[in-house]
């Protein structure tokens, strides 16, 4: 039956077995989700504004919906069932709309395939790091599929047998390529995608356009359309149609602590001047592809010489290929910003952590008011692309020293009437703007602040002059000015471990719970960025941070264990 | 032979509205086996010929296959002389039925399914609520469930925020009492009773007691069909079709509180039927 040709121009191309076709590429217009089916798997394919084409298990980690049926909004996918939102590249969970005041607490992230659009064709594999081997390159020309009600070794015996005046060898198991004996500078490709047990999608393509493609076309169908017909009369189908298999989630995602986040090699991209004293910094992935982040998101940098400093990520949900920090160089600057500004230069290699989320956007307010003094703008640039992308109404107001030392400028001006500036301004004028821009509060409204203590303590006091509840205010300090008390000695109980720890004077809860074995995550461990706060079950913590709002201290519930302490003599962590 | 009484076998189910005299004959599935329903109202297997036990309820026609050990739950509300009890259904779904009643106790769907109806844009969040058991355990019930909705119901008018009390005393029927407009001291109800034909689809009786002397039952039929229609396609896409007890199937969030106590119950209850059991 295999009639192998000798060996032609094509012959190197062997199509690697794990790689089957799963939609043609204009299968994939503007904004659309495809749904795709390959050995039984179902596939939501969809491609984002920037090219990429996404690949995913075809349900919403949720509730189990299709999001096949789900929106794509160009740089994220959104579940038709509960509004969640999927980034794409990472496919992590980006907005759980249920509880728009949380980042999702867990890294929610479905189940991304490997894939790649070649020859007018989008490939996928099922198993990942499975090296994709294509055809040679060239004007390649695709018949439209045709789907068989029967298996795909049944398939493609019936075309062999069909081809047999051709000359045929096998390029892998699901594929064949045909050259007429007659004609044999005429290449055929048949391409079979077995979507489940009882259904195969066969394709064919011609290593060039024919002269009369209609005609090709139609001979084309005509042959597997007879072929298709005789075979499903033959076997009828539905004996055998396997059902989607869903693996069950990894475990952590049942669990509702956070798997600690895993660290990530970057390259320096690119790295220009935003601002007399600030450089932004182009991050890509030295492998792989980046976890999904939100709006107000940073991450630890570790320099080349172990200092592990904190920045904001500034991109919107269509900038998931490589993560945009600013770095601003103070002329008192601690080491790690004066070493990025000084010494690191493209093509450096740095080490980053996870994005932690302490600083979130909620989607669901009627009006966002976004206040950055000078570098604070980098947590509000990435809000203020959120919400344009999402169609959210939001106020961007930018102080700085004067139009040199504007960060992003360029940026800022894409953002039109959006965005205020205010150049100069001293403290009194600074209180009058926040006033006249802030307003009395309304409704569904909220504000964010980030930049110098200054401003934050401007903003977070006029507002509750103007009745905004501390609920409405959200801030982000870059670092605790405040002198640390570390004299009062007392007792932690980490009810969950049955741990009983002696924090001593001069020693933070943080590192006494890590010397007693018990890890716990932290970032800027000044008191400023929340990524060690732990909930309160027993007695009076002593808050001596930046990170949690006056209501929030008040009641005693959460407790920043990096330099907070405790006025009881007992203290009892949910830990 | 059933040796201990099981809670879906052993239970009643919906088949049908009241047969008019002399209405032909409804042929239908329940729990996979072959049923005929007729006016009187009497109800057969159509496999072996078999008399089943039936009872009239909520405007239905309930029968059961096994031998129910108590009288099916009670709403009192449809005992209240000034209410309009209706029923919208049935309305064929290819969905399990425990899919069809955590869907009908979900809040976090309404901007995104019922969209400018019971729900909208931006006004998504589910604020906490509490759920428990029964004393018995035969119940579950969510109370303290709040939404901001545009159009609750026919009565309200403009956007309204309501309060909803949810109950679950049935593997395959839930009951909900919302804010009702026209009298702030009572609430609506509006239940569903889903029919299990097979593992993987139902008919879902809908049936309410409404307080409205407004509109037509054609009209408030409507509104629940409306509602009902628009849930149709996202229940019918969601996989797998049977509802997974395994707590790491999916992933429930704060919002999901009575979605995660009805697993558990169903759970504990050793419900199997339009279920995929959790393995221990």
């Amino acid at each position: 039956m295999n009639h192998l040709s000798s060996p032609s121009p094509l012959s190197p191309a062997i199509l690697s077995p794990a790689w089957h076709p799963i939609a043609a590429a204009a299968d994939l217009p503007f904004r659309h989700v495809f749904h795709g089916k390959l050995l039984g798997r179902e596939l939501a394919v969809w491609r984002a504004d920037d090219g990429h084409v996404n690949v995913w298990d075809n349900r919403c980690l949720h509730r189990g919906v299709r999001l096949s049926i789900g929106m794509n909004d160009g740089a994220e996918l959104k579940c038709q069932y509960h509004g969640w939102r999927y980034a794409s590249r990472s496919a992590g969970c980006t907005y759980i709309p249920a509880h728009p005041a949380n980042s999702p607490s867990r890294q929610v992230t479905n189940r991304v395939f490997p894939a790649i659009e070649r020859h007018g064709l989008i490939w996928a594999a099922l198993e990942p790091d499975q090296p994709f081997a294509g055809l040679p390159a060239g004007d390649w020309f695709a018949a439209r599929e045709v789907i068989f009600h029967a298996p795909a070794e049944r398939v493609l015996q019936a075309v062999a047998e069909e081809a047999a005046p051709c000359s045929l060898a096998w390029l892998s198991p699901y594929a064949m390529r045909l050259a007429l004996r007659a004609a044999p500078e005429e290449t055929l490709i048949i391409l079979a995608q077995p979507a489940d047990g009882g259904t195969t999608i066969i394709r064919a393509l011609r290593d060039r356009a024919p002269s009369d493609a209609k005609t090709w076309l139609r001979q084309i169908n005509r042959i597997f359309v007879t072929m298709r017909d005789a075979i499903e009369a033959d076997a009828p189908a539905g004996a055998d149609l396997a059902e989607p298999d869903f693996s069950p989630l990894p475990a952590e995602l049942a669990e509702p602590a956070a798997p600690a986040p895993a660290g990530l090699t970057v390259t320096v991209a690119r790295k220009w001047q935003v601002a007399a004293d600030v450089f932004a910094l182009n991050l890509r992935p030295l492998a792989g592809i980046l976890p999904a982040f939100q709006p107000g998101a940073h991450i630890d940098v570790t320099l080349p010489d172990g200092t592990v400093r904190q920045y904001s990520l500034t991109g919107g949900p269509d900038e998931n290929e490589f993560w945009t920090i600013g770095v601003r160089l103070m002329p008192n600057s601690r080491g790690g910003s004066r070493m990025i500004a000084e010494q690191v230069r493209e093509g450096d290699l740095l080490s980053l952590s996870a994005p932690r989320h302490n600083f979130p956007l909620r989607r669901d307010a009627l009006r966002s008011v976004l206040i950055a003094g000078g570098i604070g703008l980098t947590p509000l640039l990435a809000m203020a692309k959120a919400l344009r992308h999402g169609g959210h109404p939001f106020e961007l107001h930018v102080f700085a020293r004067d139009q040199a030392h504007l960060p992003f400028a360029e940026t800022l001006r894409g953002f039109g009437e959006s965005v205020q500036t205010y150049l100069g301004h001293d403290p009194a004028q600074t209180q009058e703007a926040i006033k006249n821009l802030l307003g009395p509060h309304g409704v569904s409204q909220h504000v964010y602040v980030c930049g110098a203590p200054g401003l934050i303590d401007a903003v977070t006091r006029t507002a509750t002059g103007l009745g905004w509840p501390d609920e409405a205010v959200h801030y982000e300090h870059f670092s605790n000015d405040r002198t640390i008390d570390s004299s009062s000695s007392f007792t932690l109980e980490l009810a969950r471990s049955a741990l009983t720890v002696e924090v001593p004077a001069g020693c933070s809860m943080l590192s006494a719970i890590r010397q007693a074995g018990v890890s716990l995550p932290s970032s800027c461990e000044r008191g400023a960025c929340g990524t060690c706060v732990v909930k309160v079950l027993e007695g009076v913590p002593d808050h001596q941070d930046v990170y949690l709002n006056a209501t929030e201290k008040l009641s005693g519930r959460s407790v920043v264990t990096c330099v907070s302490r405790a006025n009881s003599q007992r203290l009892v962590l949910d830990l | 032979m059933q040796t201990t009484r099981d809670l879906v076998y052993d239970n009643w189910h919906p088949v049908c509205t009241r047969l008019a005299h002399g209405a032909k004959t409804l042929r239908t599935l329940l729990l996979d086996v072959p049923i005929e329903a007729q006016a009187g109202p009497r109800i057969r297997r159509a496999d072996t010929g078999a008399e089943l036990p039936v009872l009239e309820r909520f405007g239905l026609v309930w029968t059961t296959l096994g031998r129910p050990d108590q009288d099916l739950f009670d709403v009192p509300e449809f005992l209240e002389p000034d209410r309009r009890n209706l029923s919208a259904g049935p309305i064929g779904v290819a969905v399990s039925a425990p899919r069809a009643i955590e869907n009908f106790l979900d809040l976090a769907h309404f901007p995104f399914v019922h969209t400018d109806i019971l729900g909208a844009e931006p006004h998504t969040e589910v604020k906490d609520y509490e759920v428990r058991t029964s004393e018995d355990g035969r119940e579950i019930i969510a109370t303290g469930c709040e939404f901001f909705q545009p159009l609750a119901a026919l009565t309200a008018a403009g956007g309204k925020k309501v309060d909803y009390i949810y109950r679950v005393p049935h593997p395959f029927c839930s009951v909900l009492y919302k804010s009702c407009f026209v009298d702030p001291s009572r609430m609506d109800v509006i239940a569903i009773f889903a029919q299990p034909m097979t593992q993987e689809t139902i008919r879902a009786h809908l049936v309410m007691s409404m307080l409205d002397d407004v509109h037509s039952d054609t009209e408030m039929r409507r509104f629940q069909q409306t509602i009902f229609g628009q849930d149709k396609p996202i229940l019918e896409n969601q996989r797998p079709r049977r509802l997974p007890l395994d707590p790491r199937a999916e992933t429930p969030i704060r919002a999901d509180l009575s979605g995660i106590a009805y697993r558990r119950w169903l759970s504990a209850g050793r419900v199997t039927y339009g279920v995929i059991p959790a393995q221990h």
